[in-house]
């Protein structure tokens, strides 16, 4: 309940504030400020290298930032912190490779988090599981392996194992690059349903036509840099910076 | 090695290939000089008696023999590969027991020991080799762990021991506890400290098996159960180590296979198992092939149980995976 009411109070899910990060003597993020409140569906795009990727792991922690100040879902993100296992439990991520465990069913990699760290006995995951796969669409292959399913399916199973931990936010990474072209629109369809029924997400994606569709917001990155954060309208039709207009005309084109 | 879909001749059906190879095999056999064996016995209609034969007589018995040899090879060339391994396998047995027989052993004497070789000794090896892999397969796991952990003192004790342990030879090491402890006023008796030896060393080995089969596993795996919100423990034990069990088998199996033998250095202590008793008991009667082959074709066979294990569980989480 305390959690709840800091993202009222605080009306951003998600804030970063002059946040750098370096690999070594590379700058990877650059003084980023960033709120995101709930609901709120966000778009990062950019070349290759520019940032966007790092930027998204950091939000759960899964990369670390050297200076300025994370917040997620109200609580800070830093070295010394406690308990950013339950922090990331509220935090669903899909990976551009998917990352399911190849030793445990479809259902089982579905069960797992509500089970083992949700503490929900295994007929209630099993149910939440099922009806997680139903909405994603691919319920008749919950005894299968993932090995045994195309990239399309193990990227819905990945999205339908992040659900079931009933998260806050979605992070999404690049959740189509790794596909075959004709797996993307199923991928996509399901993002769309999912950003219907009023989940926050942060997207990185190449994707411009489910940018338009879906996003509040679009951010554009360059060099570890915010270039552009914009509405889809504006972004797409009047675009202000140049390095937004070349990365427009390269990838529209 | 990938098997091509493109067959090639084969070296046996060449002509030049097998004037070549009857070439050699005639050489080497007319070098080793089989006139004053049991050949040169079953010759001697031809050759007269095979002491005074000479070159006539040694020339007919390995040109014969080598005839022999590679007719042998050409007819098992055209058999099917599983054929071919069979009777490869039943044919170099069949050396292996003419080597054996050729020590003039006596198979009474075998018969009235072998009682005790079995139920002593096989049970005391079985014993030792058991309890021991059992304890380096957990020092195993905790080693591996600690090598991999960020903990200073865990890596640094983990590193230290395992160098130690893989940087002596296990005979020293088995003397080292057996005569060492009881001067630091820690008495052992032989089999503890046999297996204390076995498990200490073999258990330094698997570390860096565990250590490298852990560290196998995509960092996605990482990740993925991170962003889910588990903790380290939870990680390694749901999701690393069952994924590594598969990629560790087949070396452990090795380690396993090698330890069994190796579990004959702790005859030294004067424990009674295979490898003492082999010794022992022909000792006595200056009857040393025999026990000793005895012992030996018991270690092959236990070895031959332990590939076949081995094998049956790499199948199964090759059918799982």
């Amino acid at each position: 309940m305390i959690m709840s009411n800091e993202i009222t109070n605080g009306n951003s899910v998600i804030s970063l504030k002059g946040v750098n990060k370096w690999y070594g003597d590379f700058q990877a993020l650059k003084d980023i400020n960033l709120e995101i409140k709930a609901k709120e569906k966000i778009v990062i795009c950019g070349p290759s290298g520019s940032g966007k990727s790092t930027l998204i792991r950091c939000l759960n922690r899964l990369e670390a930032h050297q200076e300025g100040q994370i917040h997620v879902t109200g609580i800070e993100l830093h070295e010394t912190m406690k308990d950013i296992d339950i922090v990331r439990q509220d935090i669903g991520m899909v990976f551009q490779g998917f990352n399911l465990f190849p030793h445990l069913t479809v259902l089982e990699n579905c069960m797992a988090g509500p089970n083992w760290v949700r503490g929900i006995d295994e007929k209630e995951a099993k149910e939440r599981a099922m009806s997680m796969l139903e909405q994603v669409k691919i319920p008749e292959q919950a005894d299968k392996y993932p090995e045994q399913l195309s990239g399309g399916q193990q990227q819905r199973v990945a999205i339908a194992r992040s659900l079931c931990m009933q998260p806050k936010v979605m992070l999404f990474d690049e959740p189509t690059s790794a596909l075959d072209p004709e797996m993307v629109s199923e991928v996509l369809e399901t993002m769309v349903e999912l950003a219907k029924s009023g989940m926050t997400m942060i997207c990185v994606t190449h994707e411009m036509g489910f940018a338009k569709q879906v996003a509040d917001r679009i951010i554009f990155m360059d060099e570890g840099e915010i270039v552009e954060e914009n509405t889809p309208e504006e972004f797409f039709n009047n675009p202000q910076n140049n390095r937004t207009k070349t990365f427009l005309d390269q990838i529209l084109t | 090695m990938f098997v091509d879909t493109v067959v090639e001749d084969k070296a046996l059906h060449k002509p030049a290939f097998l004037i070549g190879l009857s070439v050699t095999v005639l050489a080497i056999f007319f070098a080793f000089n089989f006139t004053n064996t049991i050949f040169g016995e079953f010759f001697s209609p031809v050759i007269g008696n095979p002491e005074e034969s000479g070159f006539f007589g040694r020339f007919v018995v390995s040109f014969v023999l080598s005839v022999i040899f590679v007719l042998n090879l050409l007819a098992i060339s055209f058999a099917r590969l599983k054929i071919q391994i069979l009777i490869v396998w039943f044919e170099l047995f069949l050396l292996f027991l003419a080597f054996a027989y050729s020590f003039d052993l006596k198979l009474s004497f075998i018969q009235s020991r072998i009682g005790l070789m079995i139920s002593k000794g096989l049970f005391t090896t079985i014993y030792i080799s058991a309890v021991s892999i059992v304890i380096a397969t957990a020092i195993a796991i905790v080693g591996a762990i600690a090598k991999l952990s960020n903990n200073g003192f865990a890596y640094a004790i983990a590193s230290f021991y395992t160098s130690l342990f893989r940087g002596l030879p296990l005979l020293l090491q088995v003397y080292l506890i057996y005569k060492g402890l009881p001067q630091l006023g820690f008495m052992v008796d032989a089999i503890p400290s046999g297996i204390a030896a076995l498990s200490l060393c073999y258990g330094a080995y698997m570390t860096e098996i565990f250590r490298a089969g852990i560290q196998s596993i995509p960092k996605g795996q990482w990740e993925a159960s991170r962003a889910l919100g588990f903790k380290s423990g939870l990680i390694l034990r749901k999701i690393i180590l069952p994924q590594s069990i598969p990629i560790i088998v087949p070396p452990t199996g090795n380690q396993f296979i090698a330890m069994l033998k190796d579990s004959s250095l702790v005859s030294v202590l004067g424990i009674w198992e295979l490898m003492y008793l082999a010794k022992t008991l022909g000792q006595r009667d200056f009857r040393h092939m025999e026990m000793l082959l005895t012992a030996a074709m018991i270690y092959w066979g236990l070895t031959i149980i332990l590939e076949m294990i081995q094998a049956r569980i790499e199948r199964k989480y090759e059918q799982k995976t």
